[in-house]
């Protein structure tokens, strides 16, 4: 019976543990509701919870055990002598193979009793699983076909328990639930718990990503530090990988496409960082509610462009009008700028794409300072300058500093505009009008294309995703601090 | 009341006018929140606006510093003179006009800065210290006559939110008092206030009185009697009644302001 089917059963028997557990509860108090604990409704959700939650417990299990125990019985009638990566290759040989025959009488060209004695002298099984569309590297060998017989045979008798199994838990938990069904029990207690185990399972599924993320870079990181020394990638001076020579001749110093990194990312917040502040300021303290209803949403659309379609800009626009006025030949006469890419280029378009985050964050927050604050100002005669200036921002001081703290996490992990704006050379240099790269933009191009994922050039990558993760989450951090201790003293 | 007090206000009553109001109507939209109030309040007098909520008379209070151009919707009109000349004519900048005339509000409301810097804000905004020995005077100055100095000398760089409701409130009133007003407003000042740190804010009216024309809102009628020598019974935007505050509150001329004393309407 396919999984689907026995979902769909025991979710029938979820709905009907409903209906007749509220029949129950009613019927125990007379027909009364106000004889009960709680509402007719939770003795029913209750059994039906019953019917549902453990039968789906064991069906989670079960479908994650079978494939094991069954794996781990067929190979071992596979070549003893075999190593572990052959053996991989021989069971998944088996399980393609396995599944065929399963295709093939499904599809009618096997009858099941044909498909079990079917061998390798007599029937030429790579033809046979060909018509039904399965296609095979090379021909089954006997070994293969006995082990995939197995394979079936394994799984068909533990398809048949799982549905067994399951539908009867299902059965047993709703019996147990309606058994305990009466006035006096307190199903509503019982739902609420339930309610309460979803919402702790979906906050621990977002922190169980998190650290699988963590950990999936922790792994492949020490994999990388068993090729490459640790010290050389911390304070390497050069970024050079080699993709010809494998295994030697390559530089993975991080400093370069660090300071690429910090250089963009500042120009891009000194773009962002005032005219965001004075735009929200502008909007939450001067602008009538017309031009505010009007300029808000306008000004968050910036955050709606795709980072592509800023690259883009970068690309199209704004570097070759940055080339033409500090390149050879430009208007300033000056050539300080070889070509479009640049630190220049990617800085300024991504501050153009910080904007609405530094904006939207402060000017909510400006809006939170109290009115109060702002009338004690004008109540003294200070002008509206003076009250923003000395009033509402530094109230508002810790929230806007988190603001661009979030802004320059943002900006240190933007990775399409640098690789449109900023080039690709990792350089060291302190002149913007020169083309830099970052660590996003080296992690794309060490991670795409033909890369041995054994090669300390691939992991690299890893070791890369793992030094920005660990800086933009101290950013975060140092953020939230910096908005809590003066949140407390201030409120 | 004893007998000192009621001496003591029928002097004051002898002052001169500090504040003449003629024919002001005040609208919020369309709402009309103020008809045609006339008053006139004198100089070195405690003034006491009483009333049930929404009768206007905070509205009426916020329109003698010209608080209410803040608000768009709002709308003034009619006469408002100090010292004869008419705050609301064009010559007038709202922001000088309230430095003149201070304020303190319902909610106490400090900045969040240090109690110095609290205090030393409008003196700082209107350049009345030459130097910072002079600021250091001036802090000191207003915070003695908030009756707060002693509790916070010791302490001046500490945040002023971080002080008590009654300290606030007080804080509040040295703040106003710093920028050396000729008159100061207070909206409700202790609403939000226990009866310790009410009776020390209105011991500090009192005082206050000495330098200043003080105009104060108050929703409790006991307040009124205590700190006040003039009092107005706002009703449904109307003035009803002006008068000595013991007229007013032993002789009412008028049957609502009876009512509202004793306790029938509110």
């Amino acid at each position: 019976m396919s999984n689907l089917l026995i979902i769909g059963i025991v979710l029938i028997l979820g709905a009907v543990g409903f209906l007749l557990g509220r029949q129950r509860a009613l019927a125990a108090a007379g027909g009364d509701a106000r004889n009960l604990h709680s509402l007719p409704k939770y003795y029913g959700a209750n059994v039906g919870l019953n019917a549902i939650v453990p039968a789906f417990g064991v069906l989670i299990v079960w479908l994650l055990a079978q494939p094991l125990l069954v794996n781990a019985n067929v190979s071992g009638m596979l070549d003893e002598g075999a190593s572990a990566g052959a053996r991989n290759l021989l069971m998944a040989d088996v399980r393609r193979v396995a599944d065929g025959l399963d295709t093939a009488v499904s599809q009618g060209a096997l009858t099941a009793e044909g498909a079990a004695n079917l061998g390798t002298d007599t029937d030429n099984v790579r033809e046979i699983l060909a018509d039904v569309g399965v296609a095979l590297g090379s021909e089954v060998t006997a070994q293969t076909l006995s082990a995939a017989q197995r394979y079936r045979a394994m799984s068909a008798t533990g398809n048949i328990w799982k549905t067994i199994i399951v539908i009867a838990a299902s059965l047993a938990g709703l019996a147990l639930a309606f058994m305990v069904t009466k006035p006096s029990f307190r199903a509503r207690n019982i739902v609420e718990t339930g309610v309460l185990a979803v919402l702790i399972f979906a906050a621990s599924i977002a922190i169980m990503t998190t650290v699988g993320i963590v950990l999936s870079l922790v792994f492949n990181t020490i994999e990388f530090f068993r090729l490459y020394a640790a010290s050389e990638f911390f304070f390497g001076l050069r970024w050079n990988p080699s993709f010809s020579g494998r295994g030697g001749g390559s530089e993975l110093g991080i400093i370069p496409l660090l300071w690429g990194t910090l250089y963009i990312s500042l120009v891009a917040l000194i773009v962002a960082v005032p005219l965001g502040l004075f735009a929200a300021i502008y909007l939450s303290e001067y602008a009538s509610k017309g031009v505010r209803a009007f300029a808000k949403p306008l000004l968050e659309v910036l955050a709606g462009i795709p980072t592509i379609v800023y690259g883009l800009f970068a690309l199209l626009t704004v570097g070759p009008l940055l080339v033409e006025v500090f390149g050879e030949g430009g208007f300033l006469g000056v050539s300080w700028m070889a070509g479009g890419t640049a630190v220049m280029t990617a800085g300024l378009v991504m501050g153009i794409m910080l904007i609405p985050f530094v904006s939207s964050l402060s000017d909510d927050i400006i809006n939170a300072v109290p009115q109060s604050l702002r009338d004690g100002s004008y109540g003294l005669g200070a002008t509206k300058s003076e009250t923003v200036k000395q009033v509402v921002l530094p109230a508002a001081l810790p929230g806007i500093v988190g603001a661009i703290l979030l802004a320059a996490s943002r900006a240190i992990g933007e990775t399409m505009i640098v690789v449109l704006g900023a080039g690709a050379a990792a350089r060291l240099s302190l002149n913007p009008f020169d083309a830099m790269t970052t660590v996003t933009a080296k992690i794309v191009s060490q991670l795409t294309g033909d890369s041995d994922f054994a090669s300390p050039e691939a992991l690299v990558a890893f070791a890369l995703g793992i030094t920005l993760f660990v800086i933009t989450l101290a950013l975060n951090v140092f953020a939230l601090y910096i908005v809590r201790k003066y949140r407390e003293q201030y409120d | 009341m004893d007998d000192y007090y009621t001496t003591d206000r029928k002097m004051s009553t002898m002052q001169d006018t500090k504040i003449a109001a003629s024919g002001v109507q005040v609208y919020y939209a369309d709402n009309h929140a103020i008809k045609d109030v006339n008053v006139d309040i004198g100089d070195k007098t405690v003034t006491a606006f009483i009333g049930p909520s929404g009768c206007g008379k905070s509205t009426f209070l916020r329109c003698l510093n010209r608080m209410n151009d803040t608000i768009d919707i709002c709308r003034v009109e009619g006469d408002i003179k100090i010292d004869g000349e008419d705050i609301y004519d064009k010559k007038v900048d709202p922001v000088q006009l309230r430095a003149k005339v201070g304020m303190v509000f319902q909610k106490p409301n400090p900045f969040p800065k240090s109690i110095y810097d609290n205090v030393a804000y409008g003196p700082k905004i209107h350049g009345l210290a030459s130097s910072k020995a002079d600021l250091d005077n001036i802090v000191e100055k207003a915070l003695r006559r908030g009756a707060i100095w002693d509790e916070v000398k010791d302490r001046l760089h500490a945040p002023g939110t971080g002080l008590s409701g009654g300290q606030q409130q007080r804080l509040c009133i040295a703040r106003a008092v710093a920028t050396e007003p000729e008159v100061l407003l207070m909206d409700e000042p202790c609403s939000a206030l226990d009866p310790i740190a009410t009776a020390q804010v209105e011991e500090l009216i009192d005082e206050l009185r000495q330098n200043y024309a003080v105009v104060i809102v108050t929703h409790s009628m006991q307040q009124a009697a205590r700190v006040s020598q003039k009092t107005a019974f706002f009703h449904l935007g109307n003035l009803v009644e002006y008068d000595d505050t013991d007229t007013i509150f032993t002789n009412p001329k008028d049957p609502r302001t009876e009512s509202y004393i004793s306790g029938r309407i509110g």
